[in-house]
């Protein structure tokens, strides 16, 4: 593993609400083929950060590398960071999948269409290359007759495999997801994890911001337990589920893993 | 009062020409009306002010003041400046027609750059950052997700805008054009018999109406099929699936 890339790499993220700072200084390493689970309290930072890493936020200060390449960030009027350069943005968002709670996916789109927007319109597949992968990846989460189905015929948990699906079609270098089954009927959750659970097998680089316990701690390579916008204790699932240093930690564990 | 149903059809023929020029003149004002308001709807949805204020004080004027003082103003008002009669533009003003036409256009223009924006704003915030995720450029997410996202949302209401032009067309009657609605008093200038004609005008005027809802109902099922078709599929899977019946 000592040999593996930097993937995605956060240098000292900060981010504020006006006078609230809800990020103090995050810094974090993505090795290829690391799932890093984000655990903490509601309120904690764990989504903004995540969502500060594609810009879809933007930090007030901080640098971000996915595979050794930063992007370039200049202060805009309001004092947060934006892309200096749009286009750098986009390309690199495009390597970043990110999945989102509420799945967000285009309600006037067919599942395929959802799937290969992207691809064709950004990465510029063809149609027949792209609806080919699409199938594939529908395979791959199990909704392979819902091609034609539109978002709104679908449960959550379908709507959420097939988001994943969308991110997937980019071949993006890391995936982040964003509490993905938090949005869902408890007797859906499990086939979205088994889902993400297969992308870790295969050797996936992933963030996920989770609530989902036993999942990290399965999952995971590295555990980050953020707390009031700093992180609290970092290291492999054993540690942080098994022995925290941090008491804080233990007692959100015992809480929550019961 | 006598009713007389023959000077109806003797004049029929009369009021559907008139009638065909109304027909005319809302669907190029229609057009031109909505290929105006889709540009002045972004602006208007800019996160820059300034940008924000130009739209705003064209649709404040189009909508704050009547279509007929509009018309007057661009029929009566352009001749008035002799620099517009010796422009180019004077082969356009100075025929009633093209006045029309203009001034059609921009008020639609203005409503329906109001129905627009308020359908862009209505399209949830997760879609958009969808497309941003994905890293699609602001023109890209325009042209394939908000755009199109919009024309479903705005449809209901923009059926309503065409039929409220439709009726404010007759104004055009104003200056001197033989639309359904100048047709009618030029034939009743002519015959004396105001209720027939206009009964059969109003009648016409209703008939045009109903094939614009019914033509609106339908491109909306066909647009806005992905929120029909839930009900739809449900029903069949229950059909088709015996797993679901229980």
């Amino acid at each position: 593993m000592s040999q593996a890339q930097t993937a995605l790499e956060l240098v000292d993220i900060h981010k504020s609400y006006g006078e609230l700072e809800v990020l103090k200084g995050i810094s974090l390493q993505a090795r290829d083929g690391d799932v890093i689970s984000i655990l903490g309290s509601s309120g904690s930072g764990k989504s903004t950060l995540l969502r500060c890493i594609n810009l879809l936020e933007r930090p007030n200060a901080g640098q971000i590398r996915v595979a050794g390449e930063e992007l370039v960030l200049k202060k805009a009027k309001d004092g947060a960071l934006d892309a200096a350069s749009r286009r750098q943005l986009e390309q690199m968002r495009a390597r970043i999948g990110f999945v989102f709670q509420s799945f967000n996916l285009w309600p006037h789109k067919t599942i395929l269409d959802n799937i290969i927007e992207a691809p064709i319109q950004v990465l510029g597949q063809s149609r027949q290359q792209a609806v080919a992968r699409a199938q594939e990846l529908l395979a791959r989460v199990g909704l392979e007759d819902k091609a034609k189905a539109y978002p709104g015929n679908l449960s959550g948990g379908q709507q959420q495999r097939v988001a994943i699906a969308r991110a997937l079609a980019m071949d993006p270098q890391v995936l982040l997801f964003d509490e993905p089954t938090s949005a869902l009927d408890p007797e859906l959750v499990n086939e979205v994890l088994a889902v993400i659970r297969s992308l870790a097998e295969e050797g996936r680089t992933m963030l996920i911001v989770t609530h989902e316990m036993r999942f990290a701690r399965d999952v995971s390579s590295q555990v980050v337990f953020l707390h009031q916008g700093q992180i609290e204790e970092m290291g492999p699932p054993e540690q942080l589920f098994g022995n925290p240093r941090s008491q804080r930690v233990r007692d959100f564990m015992s809480s929550h893993l019961s | 009062m006598s009713w007389d149903w023959s000077i109806i059809w003797q004049y029929l023929p009369r009021l559907l020409d008139g009638a065909l020029l109304t027909l005319e003149l809302v669907a190029i004002s229609g057009l031109i009306g909505i290929a105006l308001a889709v540009p002045l709807a972004l602006l208007r949805v800019s996160p820059n002010p300034w940008v924000r204020a130009l739209p705003f004080a064209y649709i404040f004027f189009f909508r704050g003041t009547p279509l007929l003082v509009q018309i007057f103003l661009i029929y009566y008002g352009a001749s008035q400046f002799e620099a517009v009669k010796q422009s180019v533009l004077w082969n356009l003003l100075s025929e009633p027609y093209w006045c029309a036409i203009i001034a059609f256009s921009m008020n639609t223009a203005a409503y329906s750059a109001e129905l627009i924006r308020g359908a862009i704003q209505a399209i949830p915030r997760g879609e958009i950052e969808a497309a941003e995720a994905l890293g699609m450029s602001k023109p890209l997410q325009v042209r394939r997700i908000v755009l199109p996202r919009a024309f479903g949302i705005v449809l209901p209401a923009y059926g309503n805008e065409l039929i409220l032009m439709l009726k404010g067309s007759s104004l055009a009657s104003t200056i001197t054009l033989l639309d359904l609605t100048g047709m009618a008093r030029t034939i009743i200038a002519r015959t004396y018999t105001p209720l027939e004609i206009f009964f059969a005008a109003g009648m016409i005027y209703l008939l045009i109406s109903a094939c614009f809802i019914g033509g609106f109902r339908l491109l909306e099922r066909r647009l806005n099929r992905y929120q029909h078709y839930r009900h739809h599929i449900a029903h069949e899977m229950t059909e088709v699936d015996p797993r679901l019946q229980d």
